[in-house]
């Protein structure tokens, strides 16, 4: 029931008539009528606070579960899940990437890298010998050696972005998706990230869902979408 | 547990350090209170109920059954009245009476008991479990200056057959009080019983009538001066005696002879049965061993409130940490297991090191222990009984790792993947 990553049978995200509101909350905080991800392809998502994108990624993960619709993420029904099954499924299958405060920060840089697979059977067995799928990684990173035996904590702010990359690219998941993951950067560092992500995904086949509210980033994608178009709930929350 | 979150715990812990290991500290200082009061408990009940067997009946003077058992066994405190030789002498011919060991204390030499008494001491008295007396080196007193000394007394002063002692009066506070002008010679050593005997020195009951016969009133008469040689001149038959212990020819009559010494005419005595005011005494102690017990309970209840309040503290700052782990995979049951194992593992290694230090100080303190208080406290990692207070501990602080472990989960079912701080 769970695609094998990398497959193109399958689009990465499909939604339709997704409804989610908040226990409690008058209105939904989202409604959207109609959503794709294509396998393989790299979508800009512009998301200013208060969209509700949150939310969205959150349904995507499956942290959240959706009250109505349909969500299917690598041809999977996560409304069909149960919420452990839809950890084993993110596990699996989804790296994230933050704004920011991404890592562990006792962890060294390369135990922050390898940590999903001390999550997920699925992606250590994809990421073969672990130790070179960090160094490797952290390789195409720009992510000198020395550094990775350092606590996280201890690194600058755009080192830690890029071995957040690897943490999300370890273990080759079919799904990234990176909420504001340049906005804690400063423009030369934003560019430069933004390639080394591209490429990763690209050489993974990864597809990739970007968030920003920043739009000079946009032309840089495949697609770029406004999630203010997508969501139809009236009043949308944080 | 689906996640290897070992690694995690281990990680986390060592960067918590310092809080780490004053938490740690905490408990282990509880976990030692606890089974210190346990162990002392048991190793005094063991050592006091090993002194003293074979004996049926204690006779001296009328006092209180506990005091008299104290003093004539475990030397701890005085007798306030003694006993006249010519009632013990009519005891001994009882005809229920096997044998009698008449006991004469009130000098000391070096902070050590003299005990006066006959050479039946060595034949009657028994320890343990009906181990008799054993001579590691030498032989019983036999002249009027003769002593043996007990396996403390002889190991702590270098005592060995043939060394000159002198006594002292009283518990030897002044040096104005020594039994100077009569010497006494070693002429056996003890083998050690884990009893009051190995802190003992014994001489014959002559002995303690000699050292006496210048004195009067506990001091030297003034211009009196006997020279030991002339002491045989002397009628050294003893006048009065501190106690007495007794063995019978048939147990079942110890209930009949004891009645009948104490409902005697005369001069007030009472016979009292070791064991019975033993029990009695674990009576009146029990209260405050359980007083104790209960305090040492509370503090190792406020060494797991200390950890529960560590690592709840801990989790605000770690909400962030806990929402990066829902984003890689981690179910709110993870986040729950991971605080329990880290809560349950500092509690255990609390513990570990309690017992560990638990085991230095019995090993450090059990001979002052032995030489202050009589009490034989055996050095050991845990016994029986101390193993169930520690899976109780250790119960306990599973019970209270909830609380870190349950705030978590909430945590990380509020915040999901984001936490908004």
């Amino acid at each position: 029931m769970v695609a094998a990553g990398g497959t193109v049978s399958h689009p990465a995200v499909a939604l339709n008539g997704l409804r989610f509101g908040w226990p409690g909350a008058a209105r939904d905080c989202l409604d959207i009528a109609d959503f794709t991800l294509a396998a393989g392809e790299r979508l800009f998502l512009h998301g200013p606070s208060g969209s509700g994108k949150t939310t969205l990624l959150s349904l995507i993960g499956g942290v959240l579960r959706a009250d109505a619709g349909t969500l299917q993420v690598l041809g999977t029904d996560l409304l069909a899940l149960s919420g452990s099954q839809r950890d084993r499924f993110r596990a699996d299958h989804i790296g994230f990437i933050f704004q920011q405060f991404n890592l562990i920060p006792y962890l060294s840089a390369a135990d922050n890298i390898a940590l999903p697979c001390r999550f997920s059977p699925v992606r250590t067995q994809r990421a073969g010998d672990v130790d070179a799928a960090v160094a490797r990684l952290a390789g195409h990173l720009d992510l000198p050696a020395n550094l990775l035996k350092r606590p996280a904590a201890e690194l600058s702010v755009g080192q830690q972005q890029r071995v957040a990359a690897a943490r999300a690219l370890i273990g080759a998941p079919s799904l990234v998706i990176a909420d504001e993951p340049t906005s804690a950067l400063d423009a030369a560092r934003q560019a430069a990230f933004l390639d080394l992500l591209l490429d990763e995904c690209a050489s993974v086949g990864a597809s990739l869902l970007f968030v920003s509210h920043d739009l000079r980033l946009a032309e840089r994608f495949d697609r770029s979408e406004a999630l203010t178009d997508l969501n139809t709930a009236t009043e949308v929350a944080a | 547990m689906r996640l290897p979150l070992w690694h995690l715990t281990l990680a986390s812990v060592r960067n918590r350090g310092l809080a780490t290991a004053l938490t740690l500290i905490a408990i282990a200082l509880s976990v030692t209170l606890l089974l210190g009061v346990e162990r002392l408990r048991n190793d005094a009940r063991a050592s006091f109920a090993n002194t003293l067997s074979g004996t049926d009946l204690i006779v001296g003077a009328r006092s209180g059954a506990v005091q008299l058992l104290l003093y004539s066994v475990f030397h701890i405190g005085d007798a306030t009245h003694d006993v006249s030789w010519s009632r013990i002498d009519a005891l001994r011919g009882h005809k229920d009476v096997a044998w009698l060991v008449p006991v004469s204390l009130g000098d000391s030499h070096r902070g050590f008991r003299v005990v006066g008494t006959t050479a039946d001491f060595f034949a009657h008295v028994q320890t343990g479990d009906r181990q008799p007396l054993r001579f590691a080196a030498g032989q019983a007193f036999d002249g009027v200056f003769d002593a043996v000394v007990g396996a403390e007394v002889a190991a702590s002063l270098g005592y060995a057959p043939g060394a000159k002692i002198v006594l002292s009066h009283g518990a030897g506070e002044f040096a104005a009080a020594e039994h100077g002008d009569k010497p006494f010679t070693v002429t056996g050593v003890l083998a050690r019983t884990g009893t009051p005997v190995d802190r003992s020195v014994l001489v014959g009951l002559p002995a303690i009538e000699a050292i006496h016969l210048d004195w009067q009133g506990g001091s030297r008469i003034p211009g009196v001066e006997i020279p030991a040689q002339f002491v045989g001149k002397f009628d050294l038959t003893p006048k009065r005696v501190t106690a007495a212990l007794i063995g019978l020819e048939r147990r079942s009559t110890v209930f009949r002879v004891q009645r009948e010494i104490n409902t005697s005419d005369g001069e007030p005595l009472l016979a009292i049965l070791p064991g019975v005011t033993l029990d009695e005494l674990w009576r009146v102690v029990g209260v405050v061993e359980r007083v104790l017990l209960a305090v040492s309970a509370f503090v190792v209840a406020v060494g797991l409130a200390g950890l529960v309040a560590t690592l709840v503290s801990s989790l605000s700052a770690r909400r962030r940490e806990l929402a990066i782990l829902r984003a890689l995979g981690a179910g709110p049951g993870d986040v729950f297991v991971l605080l329990m194992t880290e809560s349950v593992l500092l509690a255990v290694a609390g513990c570990a090191l309690g017992v560990l230090l638990l085991w230095g100080l019995s090993a450090a303190l059990s001979p002052w222990l032995m030489a202050e208080h009589g009490v034989q406290l055996v050095a050991r990692f845990v016994d029986q009984s101390e193993l169930v207070w520690l899976a109780g501990v250790i119960a306990a602080a599973l019970l209270a790792s909830v609380i870190p472990a349950w705030r978590a989960y909430r945590y990380s079912l509020v915040d999901g993947m984001t936490v908004r701080m």
